[in-house]
């Protein structure tokens, strides 16, 4: 009984009517992962819709500025703006194979939201979206986005009205619906399978690099960075590499107001392990099991929980773990933006931030990739905010 | 023989049903829950299920949800619970039944969380994301401390996920009686009747049906169909909610309605 764990962790810790719609999901997923038909048409996609691959750009600029070789790869060219759409493109394919006419799903800064309604719209299938009623005012771009695209916003006002509670509310109207509807998980967490296909369809991130760094430098890379909400960009780029040992790989988390606060969503880094949305995993939670609540200038890693496989890497000390301050990640955003034009996701710049202090320990010849998980479109606004100026 | 067994035996040789009342301990405050629990008793109930109060309750309701959120913000937790227990122990008997989340237990230690109900008197646990699966360690904590195991069966849970439920269970069988998480509601479903019937046949377990239960009309339609018990949980969690500021108007109330309830039983 040993079903979807990754080491001791994950797991299916789901409410015994919903176990009929998890076993349906995984049998269909298994039977269609390996058919030539499904992945012909998920590489069509993938590449005449999505723009895949992604460029993996070297940055001369950062390069010189960190002394030490600098590549980003490019998830904030995918369309839609995150590597979010890799994983919706996917479900989506697979929620029309298996008949669903409607699809849920959470959303936190709206970027999962708005891929799911982007694939919906493509694909043809209805799609509805639980949003934490904080989560909408904070992100009015992406509801926006996602009205566009013709998905239907559900305002989530139980809990603490964040990514957490949006999870809640979309996973009790599956069980309320498990027969006509497909829940479309964003992130690399909940219940087995989810972390598996989730992970699966994001794996094309490290793929891809792995192909690109070997034509570029004809060796691999010292380093991969990137930062962990739920974790799905980050074991999309790490997992090819978890077999080549001389490659480090880091996750970066967010430290919020700084780790010895209450303010910060670091759960590996600073969290204990626990039970929540259907897998055992390193949770941020009270002495009595509570779920605590967490706190992040990125509203995409604003939740407290990980994806089991990144706690299975970090106990077996295959990936390690780090957090970066709001305003550590603000000064990345910052950097990135004026020495190479390029204008990051929040959470991204959670990993700028870390490489900034990697490159300290580095030498010229090391070479380092930053996953650069998405575009800070959405977060412009915010980030003007915070700065005191009016746009 | 458990307490739990011994009820259900009495309830059969008297040919009746039970009547299943559940709250969340410390809802709104633990000092209150005992005093609502001793009203449920008094008013007839055949067994009393505490739910042992979890941030993120993902298989109920709306309004259960909010007695969680209204217990935790009392500052109910699983020590004050546990008081609670010992309390109610000094004055029934009633068969008492934990319903939680996994993360709960896990935090506890599942040794401890097992161990201390056993102490305090309780009979059965039911943890709501623990589906058989994951229940392995559970089900051999459970046996040494003598605690009935409990566990969901849905409309789609399949003959052979039925089967390997039914190997493990004891105390009851606890019947979903609709698609969708607890909450009261107008009308009974076929789709509950049809569940009894199918799971009838195949247990000795007693089965309990919960889940959208409201009326005496509800309890005696699941009785009639086969099933030993009827649990009840939103329509007296709304009840509490609604006299919030009334503690005697509160518990009139729930004693009314436990009592008519208890009737559509006979």
């Amino acid at each position: 009984m040993d079903k979807g764990r990754f080491g001791r962790y994950g797991g299916i810790f789901a409410p015994e009517p919903l176990m009929y719609a998890l076993e349906e999901l995984e049998r269909s997923y298994y039977e269609l992962k390996d058919d030539e038909k499904f992945q012909t048409e998920l590489n069509y996609y993938l590449r005449e819709y999505a723009g895949r691959p992604t460029p993996l750009t070297f940055c001369a600029n950062l390069s010189e500025y960190m002394g030490c070789k600098v590549y980003l790869k490019r998830e904030d060219l995918v369309h839609g703006g995150a590597h979010k759409l890799n994983n919706t493109l996917g479900q989506g394919l697979l929620a029309k194979h298996m008949g669903k006419k409607r699809i849920v799903a959470e959303t936190g800064a709206g970027q999962h939201g708005l891929a799911t309604a982007i694939a919906g719209a493509v694909l043809g299938i209805d799609v509805e979206v639980y949003m934490g009623e904080e989560d909408i005012r904070r992100q009015k771009l992406n509801v926006f986005k996602m009205e566009l695209c013709d998905a239907k916003l559900i305002p989530v006002t139980s809990g603490s009205k964040t990514l957490k509670d949006a999870v809640n509310e979309a996973l009790r109207d599956w069980i309320a619906n498990v027969e006509t509807t497909y829940y479309l998980l964003g992130s690399v967490v909940g219940p087995h399978p989810y972390p598996t296909i989730v992970r699966d369809f994001q794996r094309v991130i490290g793929i891809e690099t792995k192909k690109q760094i070997l034509a570029k430098e004809g060796r691999l890379p010292t380093a991969i960075l990137a930062c962990v909400g739920g974790g799905s960009n980050a074991i999309g780029i790490f997992h090819e590499f978890v077999p080549d040992d001389g490659v480090r790989l880091i996750g970066v988390e967010a430290g919020g107001e700084g780790i010895h606060t209450k303010r910060h969503a670091a759960s590996i880094v600073a969290g204990s392990e626990g039970v929540l949305h259907g897998a055992l995993s390193y949770l941020i939670q009270n002495d009595d099991g509570q779920i605590g609540s967490t706190h992040s200038v990125a509203a995409g890693l604003d939740y407290p929980g990980v994806g089991p496989e990144h706690s299975m890497l970090k106990d077996i000390q295959r990936a390690e773990y780090v957090s970066i301050t709001d305003s550590e990640a603000l000064d990345a955003f910052d950097l990135l933006a004026a020495k190479e034009g390029i204008i990051p996701a929040l959470e991204s710049a959670h990993a700028v931030a870390h490489a900034l202090k990697l490159s300290q320990e580095l030498d010229r010849e090391d070479i380092i990739v930053i996953n650069l998980s998405g575009r800070g479109d959405k977060d412009v606004m915010e980030v003007a905010r915070l700065m005191g100026r009016e746009l | 023989m458990s307490r739990i067994q011994d009820r259900f035996a009495e309830l059969r040789d008297m040919n009746r049903g039970g009547f299943i009342s559940f709250i969340v301990a410390g809802d709104p405050s633990p000092a209150r829950t005992i005093n609502i629990a001793r009203t449920i008793i008094d008013a007839g109930a055949d067994i009393l299920e505490l739910g042992v109060p979890f941030s993120d309750p993902i298989a109920d309701g709306p309004t259960i949800q909010q007695a969680n959120e209204r217990a935790l913000k009392a500052c109910t937790n699983p020590d004050k619970i546990f008081d609670i227990v010992h309390e109610i122990r000094g004055f029934s008997d009633i068969p008492l039944v934990f319903l939680t989340y996994y993360n709960i237990v896990q935090k506890r230690g599942m040794e401890k969380f097992y161990k201390d109900s056993a102490d305090a008197g309780v009979d059965g646990i039911l943890i709501a994301d623990m589906p058989i699966e994951e229940s392995t360690q559970a089900l051999k904590t459970a046996r040494t401390y003598d605690i009935d195991q409990i566990f969901l069966v849905a409309p789609t849970t399949s003959d052979t996920r039925l089967g390997h439920i039914l190997e493990h269970a004891s105390g009851f069988i606890y019947l979903v009686s609709l698609l969708g998480v607890t909450g009261a509601r107008e009308k009974i479903s076929t789709t509950t009747l049809e569940l009894v019937k199918r799971v009838r046949p195949r247990t000795n377990l007693p089965i309990a049906v919960g889940f959208g239960i409201s009326t005496p009309e509800h309890v005696k339609a699941v009785i009639d169909a086969g099933a030993d018990a009827a649990i009840v949980g939103s329509a007296i969690v709304n009840i509490i909610q609604e006299n919030l500021d009334d503690e005697n108007g509160m518990m009139e109330k729930i004693h009314e309605y436990v009592s008519r309830m208890k009737q559509g039983a006979k």
